[in-house]
């Protein structure tokens, strides 16, 4: 397990070493990014201005929201670029490969690439999620803390077992299925925004199907010290980044079945 | 003329196959569409103001947006970029057509295709969803009238922004990171990710006087009457004359570019 | 005991079938067709330790179906298949560990990194103890003549130098089988040479049992002893090269330059079969009349310069045997 961790951070440096030396290139596209995803939340700016509040929700509370789920996001295209480029790779075979290897399957793709080029999304998400916290004044604790950690962890499993579905698809057929980019781009979109404005069956959908609101929304009200209007129990708050683990280990077993698929019927 | 108009539709064809990304483009644009839309509604029950819009207008305007998403210039077109990229580019001067055209014409295609394949659909859906979601006709058959000369402007006058976006790749240096940024801020300046109504009142002049509202607010505007269908002879006007600028500019920078692109030798 | 057994592999594929015209493609939409194709329909073999094997056939034979199986890639609808004791593709990680593969058409290496670093990741991929790692790379790069190119990354290499590296990357685990899938595809004469001298080598010293799956006939002659033609998903003949040649085409050719122009070539012993000035080439079966015999025929009546005896190309005996088989 720890030989695997090894293996997994040797991989990586490879490929970012190899990424940065494009240095002039890196450091254009973190600019042009961080800009794009600046623009994202001038709409929420500009409604705010507008109509001052939102159901009793303020401007920076809806930018913890914003803030928290893009850095889980961000960072799981990062981490998981390796299965969203992996339509590619079963096109071209390179999947032989990683099968000829005495390694775990999942343990190749992942270490297989590090997205750098959206660190400006990144940037982007923790300075709004800090100036946020300060305006509203949040008080952290080392159990706050652990929690958010915990909350990024568990942004990440859930994006990351998104897209380990999507690749699964593959297996199938590569056109890869887009409606996956739809969960993921609508998650992001969607609970940027407090879970109670959406309407019942979303908001189902995002805590029991694709469980973004269990890394974003709950914990976050823990955070902010809120009284939920959807009446969640305070334990919940604190433990629902679990459910995005879970869902990643779902993922996974799906991942597996279609690497079982794949070998019995070539490509 | 003619070639051009073959050319629009052997592209015509070929985006039609992409059943697959119509049905998935369908879903995500009905999902925004559903979220956007509660999001006003939750803005619009916490102020007694009065707005620039009424909830039933932002509401429209919401579908509006998302039905026409896709012919919006997101981005220049990604083959002919790729050839730029690549040099393969100097092989199209050898074909007996002008350039700057040509690549319009495919743009014009992969454009028009998709939106038709997944806005019409879903135009007719939303005039039909449940009450608080539902998208009503324009306000009159003026209006309807307006709205679908300016929308075609709009086609026009995105495709010439997404021509020089294409045109422009043959300078950039090192990559695309910077031709992402333009995009991203017309398309905020165009009101398609906010009503341009909805911005603060002393941006409203800044707003009006450049191009980027005849891509999306102009049209919508005549749509829900908010502005008389009679100002669409000065305001198509507009959007044509700023059509008009960015396909000369176009010209004038693909024949600069290739020259460049020879020199090169990709 | 040995090291790879075979038993009636079967393999078969479904593949969808398209139709064209627009009707059709309506319908297939809604409804897939599909059809079966056999790839395997029941092969068996088995190798000892050392064996240096070509594995010969026409394209959809079955050849990449059974590296395939072999590797541990791809799971066979049935049959049996031991490689050092395991089922390869039911053991695939421990299997793996044990196999060298190298794909003429793909790399192994990390492109964008300089070779020495690919094979540092691989030490650790295959969890290589770092001893017999220095003592095997230090061995293969003297070999191979890499220490130039162990600082320079993959992009830049030509193919005869990236083939190189992969044969060293491929065997830095030290595999007692490697397989090997058109490892001279697009080399220069050199790099062949090259490559071949250093598959012989490491069979011969190493007794690292080889499979070599290939359209280049010189690899087969140059290498192989023994020969498994593979057609339409049955193994076809499984033999050495002059087993094979006697069974096909039991020919030999003399190429015969003269002095001036021949005077008499038609004979009834031997047919002409190609002049040109000063030039001819006869085809002869050496049962019924030795070389030497037509030699001395041919001299009797022309002025001979210089002359060669040689089989007919390996191309020559396999596609005569694909077109006796019909394939």
């Amino acid at each position: 397990m720890l030989d695997s961790l090894k293996l997994y951070l040797k991989l990586i440096r490879i490929n970012i070493r190899s990424q940065m030396q494009y240095k002039a290139s890196f450091i254009l596209f973190t600019i042009g990014n961080l800009v794009v995803t600046i623009i994202e939340f001038v709409a929420i700016l500009v409604l705010f201005a507008r109509f001052g509040s939102l159901q009793g929700w303020q401007l920076e509370e809806v930018a913890m929201f914003y803030g928290l789920i893009n850095i889980g996001y961000v960072l799981s295209e990062a981490f998981g670029r390796g299965f969203d480029t992996f339509d590619l790779q079963v096109i071209s075979g390179e999947f032989d490969r990683v099968l000829l290897r005495p390694r775990a399957t999942e343990l190749q793709i992942i270490a297989h690439d590090f997205l750098l080029l959206r660190f400006g999304r990144f940037l982007q998400g923790l300075a709004i999620f800090m100036w946020a916290s300060v305006n509203l004044g949040i008080i952290w604790n080392p159990a706050k803390v652990v929690l958010l950690i915990f909350s990024v962890i568990g942004g990440i499993a859930v994006f990351t077992g998104l897209l380990i579905m999507q690749a699964t698809m593959c297996f199938w057929s590569t056109q890869s299925l887009e409606v996956m980019n739809s969960f993921t781009y609508g998650g992001v979109y969607a609970l940027q925004w407090p879970l109670p404005i959406l309407n019942r069956w979303f908001a189902s959908f995002f805590i029991f199907v694709v469980p973004v609101a269990c890394v974003n929304y709950f914990p976050l009200l823990a955070i902010m010290e809120k009284p939920d209007v959807l009446q969640s129990p305070l334990w919940f708050q604190w433990t629902s980044p679990i459910v995005g683990v879970i869902f990643l280990m779902v993922s996974l077993a799906v991942w597996r079945f279609g690497v079982r698929h794949y070998r019995s019927t070539g490509s | 003329m003619k070639a051009y108009i073959s050319i629009f539709r052997l592209r015509v064809a070929v985006q039609l196959q992409y059943r697959a990304a119509a049905a998935a483009a369908l879903f995500t644009q009905f999902f925004f569409g559903f979220v956007i839309i509660m999001v006003y509604h939750a803005f619009y029950a916490s102020s007694s103001q009065v707005q620039p819009m009424s909830l039933q207008q932002a509401v429209a305007y919401a579908w509006l947006g998302q039905a026409t998403f896709r012919m919006q210039p997101w981005n220049g077109d990604q083959e002919v970029m790729a050839m730029i990229r690549s040099g393969n580019v100097a092989y199209e001067m050898c074909r007996p057509l002008n350039l700057y055209f040509l690549w319009y014409s495919r743009l014009v295609s992969l454009r028009l295709v998709p939106t038709m394949m997944t806005g019409i659909p879903m135009f007719i859906v939303v005039l039909f969803l449940p009450t608080g979601f539902k998208a009503a006709l324009p306000v009159s058959a003026a209006a309807g009238g307006a709205w679908f000369l300016s929308i075609f402007m709009a086609l026009l006058l995105g495709c010439a922004i997404s021509n020089l976006i294409t045109i422009s790749s043959m300078w950039t240096i090192a990559g695309d990171g910077m031709q992402r940024i333009f995009p991203a801020v017309i398309m905020v300046l165009s009101g398609l990710i906010v009503p341009l109504a909805f911005f603060p009142d002393r941006l409203q002049q800044l707003l009006r006087f450049l191009p980027f509202s005849g891509l999306v607010d102009i049209p919508f505007r005549f749509y829900l009457g908010m502005i008389p269908a009679s100002d669409i002879f000065s305001l198509g006007l507009l959007q044509l004359f700023w059509t008009g600028v960015f396909v000369i500019i176009g010209i004038r920078l693909v024949s600069m570019g290739m020259k460049r692109v020879v020199v090169q030798g990709g | 005991m040995s090291q790879i057994v075979v038993e009636d592999l079967k393999k078969s594929f479904k593949v969808a079938r398209r139709q064209s015209g627009l009707l059709n493609s309506f319908k297939g939409f809604i409804k897939r067709e599909y059809e079966t194709i056999q790839a395997l329909k029941g092969i068996s073999f088995e190798l000892e330790q050392g064996d240096l094997t070509g594995y010969i056939g026409p394209n959809g034979a079955g050849k990449s179906t059974t590296v395939k199986i072999l590797s541990g890639i791809l799971v066979p609808d049935s049959g049996k298949c031991e490689i050092l004791g395991r089922t390869p593709w039911r053991q695939r990680k421990e299997h793996v560990r044990h196999i060298g593969v190298v794909f003429g058409q793909r790399t192994q290496l990390w492109w964008d990194v300089p070779v020495i670093d690919s094979f540092d990741l691989l030490k650790d991929i295959y969890r290589i103890p770092q001893q017999s790692y220095t003592r095997m790379k230090d061995e293969l790069v003297d070999v191979l003549s890499l220490q130039t190119l162990l600082e320079m990354p993959v992009r830049q290499l030509s193919l005869g130098q990236k083939m190189r590296c992969e044969l060293a990357a491929s065997l830095l685990h030290q595999p007692p089988i490697l397989f090997l899938d058109e490892p001279t595809i697009g080399l220069d004469a050199v790099s062949k040479i090259a490559v071949r001298d250093f598959i012989r080598k490491i069979n011969r010293e190493r007794k690292v049992t080889v499979i070599l799956t290939t359209h280049d006939m010189d690899d087969i002659e140059a290498l192989c002893s023994r020969i498994m033609v593979i057609g339409k998903g049955t193994i076809l003949f499984d033999g050495n090269i002059s087993q094979l040649r006697n069974a096909v085409i039991p020919e030999r050719i003399v190429k015969i330059d003269f002095l001036e122009e021949p005077r008499k070539l038609d004979y009834s012993v031997a047919r002409l079969t190609g002049q040109s000035e000063n030039h001819a080439e006869f085809r002869f079966n050496p049962l019924k009349i030795s070389a030497n015999e037509l030699i001395r025929t041919i001299s009797a009546n022309n002025q001979i310069k210089d002359f060669i005896v040689e089989n007919p190309p390996i191309e020559e005996i396999v596609a005569k045997m694909y077109h006796g088989f019909k394939l």
